[in-house]
């Protein structure tokens, strides 16, 4: 393996000879030659970028955690940015990708609030995640139908009109999927799979408690820190129950709690002093 | 000088001799017989109250709001048509949102009072239109604290402590006019204006109202334009039913000390 940094990860060219960019038309040699026939086209790529939101039900409600950051490329360029949106007064939407459109995303659902929720609201209905999550997909999916996508990763939390949690995803392609465990980016390789020990399947949530699930989310927070270079380890969290006893028909009290500047507890980095090179070579 | 035979008062953008313009003067009128709105700004906040006249026994009560939002931080309650007043209100909706869209930060109150006075002084300029049946009371919370505005027909727009429009105007004025606003807090005024409100449906009797009190304040909404909660608005029209039967009992000593 050469580990000179500009060939990392390539076979050395002595023994299997010259790289051949066409395995698995991974070549972007050709398509950048293409790409010079077009006029140049901004916002086709992310510039300032979040990473992982990641989010679970539990038997009462949801959990929801981003980290602060705002990366320029490898660059950690902002460390205060808030990724974790507020949507009426039970929703949460969770933003990876973009931060200059995790900004016009914000935008768009500020105004959706005011146009449900402030305006003549004496019809008692009240602004739920399903709407926020069927209208942000409406908007994602036209943006990409325009080739000019909204570059995010978002998850949408909060209840459906029963009462039951919701939790669904959507990203850049328009794409929506839902699961009791979900999360974006990197977390989706990384947290999942520990997020899924303790929901193994989508009705599990049911038995898990609000304890256990954070103590999870905190376990994903943690290790996205230490196998993500984009991530750090100042995070946002975002828990919304309902106080309600089981049984009861009555309108649930739903609580909706935002805390800031959490920190990853319980680093250990003694592995690193075995570490050498790009970490391939263990001593 | 009359109005009515000279020709003056059938169109708007038109004086009269004396230079007044008729049709705004009658948009007044339709104003003096709708329920009595008020406003008040308190040391901390904004209070808006209507008297919904009742119409028909047969709408839903607590529901029909006449106090509307704006933005998130401005209300707005009117006397008059109430579908001028709706439209007012869109309009008033459709300015914050734009300048929202320019300059991402909510519109300031009196800014907003401005374009919404060019709006509304635009339809005394053309005799296509009619000016607005309503005269609106505008309250809201921005950077510079509480403000409260009073929009006429003709355009007019004056800022104010205590506004009153409707026909109870005189009595709710005059009782506006006791108040203290340097110390009155917003909690103390929504049950002044319940008082008010009842004291000045005492010209309109002979209907039922129902009575609509909204607040903006930091303390009791972060800066949000909200309807007072149930509780309060009926403790509220408690305080001001009890307060007018002791007005009422005290008459009544006095006239038998007099006899």
């Amino acid at each position: 393996m050469n580990h000179d940094p500009f060939h990392w990860g390539r076979p050395s060219q002595e023994t299997y000879g010259g790289y051949n960019y066409n395995i698995a038309n991974a070549s972007n040699h050709q398509q950048e030659s293409q790409l010079d026939n077009f006029p140049k086209v901004h916002s086709q790529q992310p510039i300032i970028t979040g990473t992982s939101v990641v989010s679970l039900k539990f038997k009462h409600g949801i959990i929801m955690a981003a980290d602060n950051l705002g990366s320029y490329g490898s660059l950690l360029r902002f460390n205060n940015l808030e990724r974790l949106i507020k949507v009426g007064s039970q929703t949460v939407v969770g933003i990876s990708g973009d931060i200059s459109d995790l900004q016009q995303i914000e935008r768009i659902l500020h105004e959706l609030e005011i146009e449900q929720e402030i305006y003549d609201s004496d019809g008692g209905h009240h602004l739920r995640a399903p709407h926020v999550h069927e209208y942000l997909s409406k908007i994602l999916y036209n943006r990409r139908t325009k080739m000019d996508p909204l570059w995010n990763a978002v998850i949408v939390g909060g209840f459906n009109d029963d009462g039951t949690p919701f939790l669904k995803y959507i990203d850049l392609l328009g794409v929506t999927y839902t699961s009791s465990t979900l999360a974006t980016g990197f977390g989706s390789h990384l947290a999942v799979p520990l997020l899924r020990q303790l929901i193994p399947n989508d009705i599990d949530y049911e038995n898990i408690e609000e304890d256990e699930a954070r103590k999870v989310l905190e376990n994903c927070m943690r290790v996205l820190f230490y196998r993500d270079a984009r991530a750090s380890d100042k995070y946002s969290l975002v828990t919304i129950k309902s106080e309600s006893n089981e049984g009861e028909s009555t309108p649930k009290k739903l609580s909706y709690n935002h805390e800031t500047e959490l920190k990853v507890e319980g680093q250990s980095w003694k592995f690193a002093k075995d570490i050498s090179g790009y970490g391939s070579k263990q001593l | 000088m009359t109005s009515i035979g000279t020709g003056y008062d059938l169109s708007n953008s038109v004086f009269s001799p004396d230079g007044r313009n008729f049709q705004v003067e009658y948009a007044m009128k339709a104003v003096e017989n709708g329920g009595t709105s008020i406003g008040i700004k308190c040391k901390d906040g904004i209070v808006l109250a209507v008297e919904k006249i009742i119409n028909s026994k047969l709408l839903v009560p607590g529901k029909n709001k006449r106090i509307q939002t704006i933005d998130k931080h401005i209300g707005v309650v009117y006397s008059g048509l109430l579908p001028d007043g709706r439209h007012f209100v869109n309009r008033g909706r459709d300015e914050a949102q734009t300048f929202k869209s320019f300059y991402k930060t909510p519109i300031s109150v009196p800014h907003l009072m401005d374009r919404l006075g060019i709006y509304v002084q635009n339809y005394t300029c053309y005799n296509s239109v009619r000016p607005f049946g309503v005269v609106s009371i505008v309250g809201g919370i921005d950077d510079d604290g509480p403000h409260l505005y009073m929009i006429e027909p003709s355009g007019a727009c004056w800022g104010y402590t205590g506004a009153a429009t409707g026909k109870g105007r005189q009595t709710a004025k005059s009782e506006l006019e006791k108040l203290d606003y340097e110390t009155i807090t917003v909690k103390e005024a929504v049950k002044t204006a319940a008082k008010i409100i009842h004291q000045a449906h005492e010209d309109n009797k002979d209907k039922d109202y129902e009575l609509e009190i909204s607040w903006i304040s930091l303390e009791e909404t972060k800066g949000r334009h909200e309807f007072i909660p149930e509780d309060l608005l009926a403790e509220a029209r408690k305080f001001a039913e009890e307060e007018d039967e002791e007005d009422e009992e005290e008459e009544e000593d006095d006239e038998e000390m007099e006899s």
